[in-house]
């Protein structure tokens, strides 16, 4: 049977252009946010320890002008030793690593030695978000002199940057099978190629960075679920294992937090703490501190779980043992995260220190995870309002 | 940009003037004409370099 046949519409070109603007009004409304979003920076005030920002793209020039390409704050100490490179914002939806780079960027002076960090080495997720998983697009830090905003980020690049993904994504160089999505996924592109797709682009620069600088010690700043099993935790290669497990039982005993070591799989390809290794001199660190946000089973995605970590659903498996971390009513704090990576990673240098006095790195001013815990973030990011213009950048 | 990139926002282009061709000549059904503006917003956000 034959679908009826509709009249023509009285009016269609004036029905056409009333569903026309509606269209364009729902197409800007949906639009400038992400617009805004994807231009908006973070003021970070380089600190007295800041020495000089540089580019990824002074590494490898596969990245020059390319808004991909990242900010590096090198921070030299007067005594020459050891060379250390943190990374934050690997996944961008795993902001403690960020918060802690900028603390780190705004109050530590180097003394002996000297620390790289990119506060954002996936520059194109953290301007990207997640809409069907209804992330905010930004989340505030108060302040003693008012609030901080950040740009909430996701774990993939936007496809702005690099499209088509992919059926399945062939690691470079080993040919292991991966999923489409991590071609945009830095932590599954490691260690890269100078002109291959544009997020291995990103990690080749840093692998140049740690090679041409003789880095010592790379840390990549994370965050997992509490339900996955390799949360709170350092994973480390072989050759980063015994740093990683004197730095884990050091923070168990004088600070207080567990942050167990994970041993790098050596058969699964792309990750920091494995391609780092292998194919540089550099000891790396993946650093992973609990972020119930996260965790599928929770409720909305709101800002505030997002810094206090507090879910009753996630309370409940706690009940249940479902977790692979302890889970009270206190929740899981951005404080509580970010006091983790600082201190696991200072526990980490001094450890690397104490073993290679030539290799030494020594640094103040950084505060450590009781600091953090009492008196929250907000109290040591500086405020721009009060710094030199040239010492702001924008991130 | 690489070329197959560049490819994709050609297809993309396409697509919206095939679109829009389609919204031109509709007559009859004002359903069919909301469908086809509302299928057209992310391929014009992407070609804008929104999202």
């Amino acid at each position: 049977m034959s679908a009826p046949e509709s009249k023509p519409l009285a009016h269609p070109v004036r029905v056409k252009i009333v569903l026309a603007v509606l269209a364009a009004a729902l197409t800007v409304a949906g639009g400038v946010p992400l617009f805004k979003h994807r231009h908006f920076g973070t003021p970070f005030v380089a600190g007295p320890g800041v020495t000089k920002v540089i580019k990824l793209s002074d590494y490898s020039p596969g990245l020059k002008g390319r808004f991909v390409d990242a900010d590096v704050f090198v921070m030299e100490g007067a005594e020459p030793g050891g060379k250390a490179l943190i990374m934050a914002n690997t996944h961008a939806n795993e902001p403690a690593g960020y918060l802690a780079v900028k603390i780190l960027i705004e109050n530590a002076v180097v003394q002996k030695g000297t620390l790289y960090i990119i506060p954002t080495i996936n520059v194109s997720a953290s301007r990207n978000t997640k809409a069907g998983d209804g992330y905010p697009l930004y989340y505030d830090i108060p302040t003693d002199w008012g609030r901080v905003r950040f740009r909430m980020g996701t774990r993939d690049a936007s496809p702005l940057e690099s499209w088509p993904d992919p059926d399945v994504y062939i690691h470079y160089p080993d040919k292991q099978l991966l999923s489409y999505l991590d071609l945009r996924n830095t932590n599954r592109t490691w260690p890269g190629r100078p002109n291959g797709p544009m997020m291995e682009r990103v990690t080749y620069a840093a692998m140049e960075l740690m090679r041409k600088e003789k880095i010592d010690l790379a840390f990549d700043f994370h965050g997992a679920e509490t339900m996955f099993p390799v949360t709170n935790c350092i994973v480390a290669p072989q050759k980063s294992a015994k740093f990683a497990t004197l730095a884990s039982m050091m923070v168990k005993a004088m600070e207080g937090f567990d942050s167990h070591v994970e041993p790098s799989p050596q058969n699964f390809r792309g990750l920091s703490h494995r391609e780092i290794g292998d194919f540089s001199n550099t000891l790396p660190f993946l650093l992973e501190a609990p972020i119930p946000f996260l965790d599928q089973p929770t409720g909305p995605k709101t800002v505030k779980l997002l810094l206090d970590g507090k879910d009753p659903f996630l309370l409940s498996l706690a009940k249940k043992k479902k977790l692979f971390v302890s889970y009270d009513a206190n929740g899981w704090p951005m404080d509580k995260r970010v006091g983790q990576h600082m201190s696991t990673t200072l526990e980490i240098i001094r450890q690397f220190s104490k073993k290679t006095p030539d290799r030494a790195i020594r640094l103040s001013g950084a505060p450590k995870y009781a600091d953090l815990v009492r008196d929250g973030v907000g109290k040591y990011f500086h405020d721009p309002a009060k710094a030199e213009p040239g010492r702001i950048h924008y991130e | 940009m690489n070329v197959i990139m560049i490819f994709y926002y050609l297809i993309t282009a396409a697509l919206v003037c095939l679109l829009g061709w389609n919204l031109i000549r509709e007559k009859k059904s004002a359903n069919d004409m909301i469908l086809g503006l509302l299928v057209m917003i992310p391929l014009v956000l992407r070609l804008l370099r929104v999202k």
